[in-house]
């Protein structure tokens, strides 16, 4: 049995410490996904409006989250603002603000679309029953524009748990950068811990992600 | 009588513990026209589909001219070649011309020369009066005339025998008079032809012979005449009367 | 800021070019996987479920960590440029196959069955009938896939690609040309970034106009 370098979790805290780095990325998603909820509903809403400027603003918005790198976006929010503009910000706060940015725009993206996916006859046909407005849109739209939306925002939430790996780079101490400090520290007790710490850290993201993309696939599959 | 193109002999068809055809046997005779009746789930889609090897069988066996239909088979595609099939959906290929359609198979298959197929195409579209869609796509068509594509695209194939599988029964009404017409037109030209069908005017005007299906088997076999005008079985009777309405007796209340 | 431009450029071809190796590799394992799965091969199939849950539910950046640091301890060195292609390739694979699984999912098994009816051999209606519809009706999220592969080959200066990230944090950490390296990265991901987006939104809507449906 080779040394896989495991050994070295359980020296200390060290295990105690990784999952206390997985649990700074995980408030930084946790945090940046209620944002983008919140905030996208209200941005997806707007995006149906038929307002050119809002089309054109929107449209601009959408396309720079999705072609922008959220690496390049974390570098402009993080040395843009203390480097350029010489505000001190948390390096958390930054990946906060850049992961709500990007989390909010695809949201309303997603929003948009289950709201126009309503078919016009959905509106036509409650009407037809005598319903109000309000009421057509609590009793009718709003139940099946929710059930296309869920199983995409669940989606959301492991995408936005995944990239918060990347906060490392500037300089979040999170579970990934807990393991390199880990791995610095043992170098000439455990030589391979470099396999076992990452090898953690990869079954670590899998647990957290897996279950939340299950139950997306779940309900995708109970509501479609 | 003509000789027997398909025999279908004692077949038994099962979805895991629901038996939908149960020991059911028939023959389709060269030149005759086959209408299969009955009430909806009563397995006569099945039936269909199973002679075309689309359906793999439990029991029993289904020969088109003493040759095993049976998708594992490897003659099935000469098979299928000989028995076409026009589907209640219609089924054309949506990324294919309406020409492509027709084309595709006797080139890909009976290795026609394109210039060939495409006239023998061209001809029949000319006879279902569609000659003006060839380069259409089949988005761009009705229901009615999607389906007399598909009659064509499975005539292209020089069938010895069709199968209709319901096919007005995605129509809007205006436009199953198109079809019906169409497949009338080829029961004169004596072609072999089973048809499941819900148009029980139209049965009565095409058939030959008329099989009544209920629950997994036949019920009751017969000259249209026969069968319309004079059912024997109490099952026939019934079935015939839900085509049937009485004049609403204002009055009476609900 | 003329003068970094060439350090930009370079990196800027490294990216592309382990981007779209990676990308090629990723297509070619997302249509084998999704058509393993879509004929539900034994054993191979688990295996590729295993492969795709693996995959699309951890990050690229871990699992380059793991790949450019770990394996090595095993005596499994690879090169950092290997890593970029493999670990993209990996990942995108496991998106790609969903991809085309889904596509393939999405035509209807009477449509087979009427070109089965017609004489043809499974075969034929693979090549003829199913790919041709499968493919058209991914291309959105094939598309989708190519940008997020694209914008995931920022993580590459993690394992010490001299790629445009690692140029402009170089630059920022060592000389402080942080609006100058900030505009230049903008710039470069645009010049990848936007022919691919507005080429895909041209092919996107071609698609939609010569629309299907049934």
């Amino acid at each position: 049995m080779p040394d896989l370098g495991l050994e070295v979790l359980f020296k200390g805290i060290n295990m105690q410490r990784l999952l206390e780095g997985l649990w700074v990325s995980m408030r930084i998603s946790l945090i940046s996904v209620a944002i983008s909820m919140v905030l996208g509903l209200l941005l997806g809403a707007l995006m149906t409006r038929k307002n050119p400027v809002i089309k054109v603003l929107t449209r601009i918005y959408l396309e720079i989250v999705r072609v922008m790198p959220q690496m390049v976006l974390l570098f402009i929010a993080f040395f843009g603002a203390t480097r350029v503009l010489g505000i001190d910000i948390d390096a958390e706060a930054a990946s906060i603000f850049v992961f709500s940015f990007w989390g909010t725009a695809e949201m309303g993206d997603l929003v948009r679309s289950a709201l126009i996916s309503i078919p016009k006859h959905q509106y036509e046909s409650g009407a037809a029953l005598g319903l109000t407005e309000r009421q057509v849109y609590y009793h009718i739209v709003i139940p099946q524009t929710v059930r296309r939306l869920i199983p995409n925002s669940i989606n959301l939430i492991t995408r936005m748990i995944k990239t918060t790996s990347l906060v490392m780079m500037i300089g979040v101490v999170e579970v990934l950068k807990v393991g390199q400090q880990i791995i610095e520290a043992n170098r000439s007790s455990s030589p391979n811990a470099a396999f076992g710490i990452y090898l953690t850290v990869f079954v670590l993201y899998f647990i957290a992600c897996w279950p939340i993309s299950m139950l997306a696939k779940f309900l995708e599959r109970k509501w479609n | 009588m003509s000789e027997v193109l398909i025999n279908v002999d004692h077949i038994v068809k099962r979805y895991d513990n629901n038996t939908v055809l149960n020991d059911l046997s028939l023959q389709v005779h060269k030149g005759e026209v086959l209408v299969v009746v009955g009430p909806s789930g009563c397995g006569k889609s099945t039936l269909l589909r199973t002679m075309n090897g689309l359906e793999p069988i439990q029991d029993g066996q289904i020969t088109y001219r003493d040759k095993k239909v049976d998708a594992k088979n490897k003659d099935i595609t000469e098979i299928r070649q000989k028995v076409g099939m026009v589907f209640q959906s219609y089924e054309l290929f949506p990324h294919m011309s309406i020409l492509d359609n027709i084309t595709l198979s006797p080139i890909l298959v009976q290795k026609k020369e394109r210039k060939e197929a495409e006239k023998e195409a061209e001809d029949l579209l000319r006879r279902v009066g569609l000659i003006d869609k060839k380069d259409a796509y089949p988005r761009q068509l009705s229901g009615g005339q999607k389906q007399r594509v598909a009659i064509v695209r499975a005539l292209a194939m020089h069938p010895e025998v069709l199968l209709f599988d319901e096919v007005t029964a995605a129509l809007d009404p205006e436009m199953v008079r198109e079809v019906l017409d169409v497949i009338l037109e080829l029961a004169k030209q004596g072609s072999t032809m089973v048809i499941v069908t819900h148009e029980m005017n139209f049965a009565k005007a095409v058939a030959d012979r008329v099989i009544f299906l209920d629950k997994g088997n036949i019920v009751e076999e017969g000259s249209p005449f026969d069968f319309f005008e004079d059912p024997k079985t109490e099952r026939a009777k019934k079935f015939l009367q839900t085509f049937t309405f009485d004049k609403v007796d204002k009055g009476a209340g609900i | 800021m003329q003068e970094y431009l060439p350090l930009f450029t370079k990196a800027m071809w490294l990216t592309l070019r382990i981007g779209w190796m990676g990308i090629l590799l990723s297509i070619v394992i997302g249509l084998v996987t999704a058509l393993i799965r879509h004929f539900n091969v034994p054993v191979l199939k688990q295996i590729t479920g295993i492969y795709i849950e693996l995959f699309r539910n951890t990050p690229l950046l871990v699992q380059l960590f793991f790949m450019y640091y770990g394996l090595p301890r095993l005596g499994v060195s690879i090169s950092a440029e290997a890593c970029g292609v493999l670990g993209l390739a990996l990942l995108g694979g496991a998106y790609m196959a969903e991809v085309f699984r889904s596509g393939l999912e999405s035509i209807e098994p009477i449509q087979s069955e009427s070109a089965l009816s017609l004489g043809m051999n499974h075969a034929q209606v693979m090549r003829h009938i199913i790919l041709p519809q499968a493919v058209s009706t991914s291309v959105p999220a094939f598309i989708a896939n190519i940008i997020f592969l694209l914008k995931e080959t920022s993580v590459f200066s993690a394992i010490s690609l001299m790629d445009l990230m690692f140029t402009a944090k170089d630059l920022i950490g060592l000389y402080y040309k942080t609006i100058e390296s900030l505009t230049l990265l903008v710039i470069f991901y645009l010049i990848i970034l936007l022919p691919v987006s507005i080429i895909g939104s041209i092919i996107e809507r071609r698609m939609r106009y010569a629309g299907f449906g049934a």
